[in-house]
């Protein structure tokens, strides 16, 4: 495999004026990144052709920083705003930038109806299971009983399965990885890219400053260790006592299946539709 | 419709069908929405018509959903429009300062039912006249159109389309229940008569664009995604590439910029019908379905020998202040007919204020019916 230099990464990157970037020190976005500018240069696509799309949130701030079509929109909106731009240009490769409180929350029903379609975009869910943004209030995927501003008696609210809510509304590319597994997010971030039809990846992240401070899981490298053991395969998940499940998160490709995309769909009505010379409609 | 519409004929059709057949004239090719009375028919026809002519349309899952597809859309080069009423026309707002703030083109056509709330969802009313204008946080100017013939909605879609285009914000459409649904007799034009406004290419080399020129000449090149200028969009306020910026100059200069295109075009933005005005002494302001009544009270008026008239704006914002102090500097009794809770009797009441002796007159009606002929005659009778 090529390997891919800091040069290369610098080619993506918006050099007037947007560094330093927002992030805080020890923050997993840069990773998530800097994995994004890989999987696009290995997949040799041209930059004109990606569109980079978020809502708001620390981890919807990367467009701004990416030299391709960004669209830094508004909270929980990305997927509807980046279904309007593959409408328009199916052959434009569309992702997502988006947080756990943005794609989840706020962004729900665009999440599971544009899954539902089978629309061909990229999601890449940074989950770090809290508002970064706005301070540390808790997210759909904060895990009871921990603490975040507005759960200040620890949190009551069950969670949501990122994956499983995705494969359940029909997403037919869907994987895990975190941000300790770099190599990996790269690779299913250009799955999820070459994929024709709907995809997530969802990574498993670190906000050491407000989540990681609330919940006392240790500063950024303890809470990339963190990772690295709790974030594993569904074979070494397999392998363990049951007692010892717990905490656990399996990554991996969870989903990867075929089916019609939604604008290669919609292409074909248009086809249909064509005044034929000989007058049949194909069918 | 056909695109070489050359043997004209006069064809019946519904206010909502001409909304429809005048997006498609004015080259509308994506179009976003979730179905809502009564304006579900704008949505019916385009799904019909757009794949035929190689456009997109797409039912959202909400209204949300349906202005961020149409901003993206856009963005991406289309020329794109959503349809709803009230409670979707609420659910959009959001998306509608978004729009105005990254001066995206898109059209949103709301179709007035009464609320508040769910209300009268068969029922006209002209309750969105503030919602229209300030609907948005913030503060950023609004263009908003409101026909008030079957004839007009399709030509004032077309000219909506195209304002969207020239000042590069989203265009509101305002019609109404009874307007959307009834149905007229009208001669559509040539397809090859209409004036159609495109978007200009840049042709700079890429670093050099600039996707918000400061600009005293307002309509500067704009590119869209995919086409070799990669430029960044964000409703953070921006510097003249798009990008997020805090300092005060250049925030100042987004502001001006947003607001000056308006504010210093507003003689190509306003439409304004006077009718009988010359002699008057009372004047009629109504917009909209309220207007034929208006029109109709005039004429019954005049037969009876009371001198009356009637001030119509097609273009509800920017408000023609200047133009209707003027039709308005004679005249003793001023009416203002609506079906609201009296909006454009505060705007009245506030830019004729520097004349103290004259009566402003409200007519309102909240009922869900249409305010009727009769009803405004009374009105000026009352008054003599
Ligand atoms: C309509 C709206 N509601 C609320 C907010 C405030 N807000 C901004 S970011 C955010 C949460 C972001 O959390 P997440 O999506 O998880 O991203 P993170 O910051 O953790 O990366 C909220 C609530 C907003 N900008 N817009
Ligand atoms: S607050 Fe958390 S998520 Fe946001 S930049 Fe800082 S570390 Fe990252």
């Amino acid at each position: 495999m090529e390997k891919i230099s800091q040069k290369t990464i610098h080619k993506y990157l918006r050099h007037n004026k947007h560094f330093p970037h927002v992030w805080c020190p020890g923050c997993s976005n840069g990773i998530v990144l800097g994995a994004t500018i890989r999987a696009v240069a290995e997949l040799g696509l041209k930059k004109d052709d990606v569109a980079m799309v978020s809502g708001i949130g620390c981890s919807s701030r990367m467009p701004v920083y990416v030299d391709l079509n960004t669209l830094h929109s508004v909270h929980g909106r990305a997927i509807a705003y980046a279904t309007g731009i593959k409408m328009v240009k199916p052959k434009m490769n569309v992702c997502i930038v988006t947080g756990d409180g943005d794609a989840t929350a706020i962004g729900g029903n665009h999440l599971i109806h544009a899954a539902r379609r089978n629309i061909d975009l990229t999601v890449i869910l940074i989950n770090n299971n809290i508002y970064g943004m706005t301070g540390g209030q808790f997210s759909p995927t904060t895990p009871t009983g921990d603490i975040a501003t507005t759960t200040p008696y620890g949190n009551i609210d069950p969670v949501f399965d990122i994956c499983e809510l995705a494969m359940g509304a029909g997403a037919t590319f869907v994987a895990r990885t975190s941000a300790y597994h770099a190599i990996e997010m790269k690779s299913f971030i250009k799955q999820a890219f070459v994929h024709d039809g709907f995809s997530l990846v969802e990574i498993i992240s670190a906000c050491p400053v407000i989540y990681g401070r609330l919940n006392r899981k240790g500063d950024a490298p303890e809470m990339m260790r963190n990772m690295k053991e709790n974030v594993i395969t569904a074979s070494a998940y397999e392998k363990l006592a049951p007692e010892n499940r717990e905490n656990k998160v399996i990554r991996g490709i969870l989903r990867n299946v075929d089916k019609p995309e939604y604008t290669k769909q919609y292409a074909k009505l248009v086809e249909s539709l064509k005044p034929k010379a000989e007058d049949s409609n194909g069918n | 419709m056909t695109k070489k519409n050359k043997e004209k004929e006069m064809v019946l059709l519904q206010g909502n069908q001409a909304i429809a057949y005048g997006a498609l004239a004015a080259g509308v090719n994506f179009f976003a929405g979730y179905p809502i009375t009564p304006s579900t028919e704008i949505a019916e026809i385009l799904s019909l018509e757009l794949p035929k002519r190689g456009g997109s349309f797409i039912q959202m899952e909400d209204e949300i959903a349906s202005i961020s597809a149409i901003i993206g859309g856009s963005l991406a080069g289309a020329k794109t429009m959503t349809a709803t009423s009230g409670p979707g026309f609420s659910l959009m707002q959001e998306g509608i300062g978004f729009a105005r703030m990254t001066e995206t083109p898109c059209v949103v056509v709301n179709v007035m039912r009464a609320g508040p709330s769910t209300g009268l969802p068969t029922n006209p009313s002209q309750g969105d006249i503030m919602q229209s204008r300030w609907g948005t946080h913030g503060d950023s100017p609004a263009i908003v159109l409101y026909p008030n013939s079957v004839k007009e909605s399709f030509e004032l879609t077309i000219r909506a389309v195209n304002l969207a285009e020239k000042y590069r914000t989203c265009v509101v459409l305002l019609s109404d229940e009874v307007l959307g649904h009834m149905r007229e007799a009208v001669m559509l034009p040539d397809l090859d008569d209409v004036n159609i406004v495109k978007r200009i290419k840049p042709n700079v080399p890429p670093e050099w664009y600039k996707h918000y020129k400061n600009n005293p000449k307002y309509r500067t090149p704009v590119a869209n995604f995919g086409e070799g200028y990669r430029f960044h969009v964000t409703g953070l306020a921006h510097d003249e590439l798009g990008f997020p910026t805090n300092k005060s100059e250049e925030v100042d200069e987004m502001m001006d910029r947003l607001d000056n295109k308006i504010k210093h075009h507003v003689d190509d933005l306003i439409q304004i019908e006077s009718f009988m005005m010359d002699d008057a002494t009372t004047a009629i302001l109504a917009v909209g379905i309220t207007s034929r009544a208006a029109k109709a009270a005039v004429l019954m008026a005049r037969k009876l020998g009371k001198r009356v008239g009637l001030i119509r704006p097609l273009t509800i914002w920017p408000f023609p202040n200047d133009i209707i102090r003027k039709y308005f500097s004679e005249v003793k009794t001023i009416i203002v007919a609506e079906l609201n809770q009296g909006q454009l009797y505060l705007v009245i009441k506030r830019i004729m204020a520097y004349k103290k002796k004259r009566r402003i007159v409200p007519l309102l009606r909240n009922d869900g019916e249409l305010i009727t002929p009769q009803q405004i005659l009374d009105v000026i009778l009352e008054g003599k």
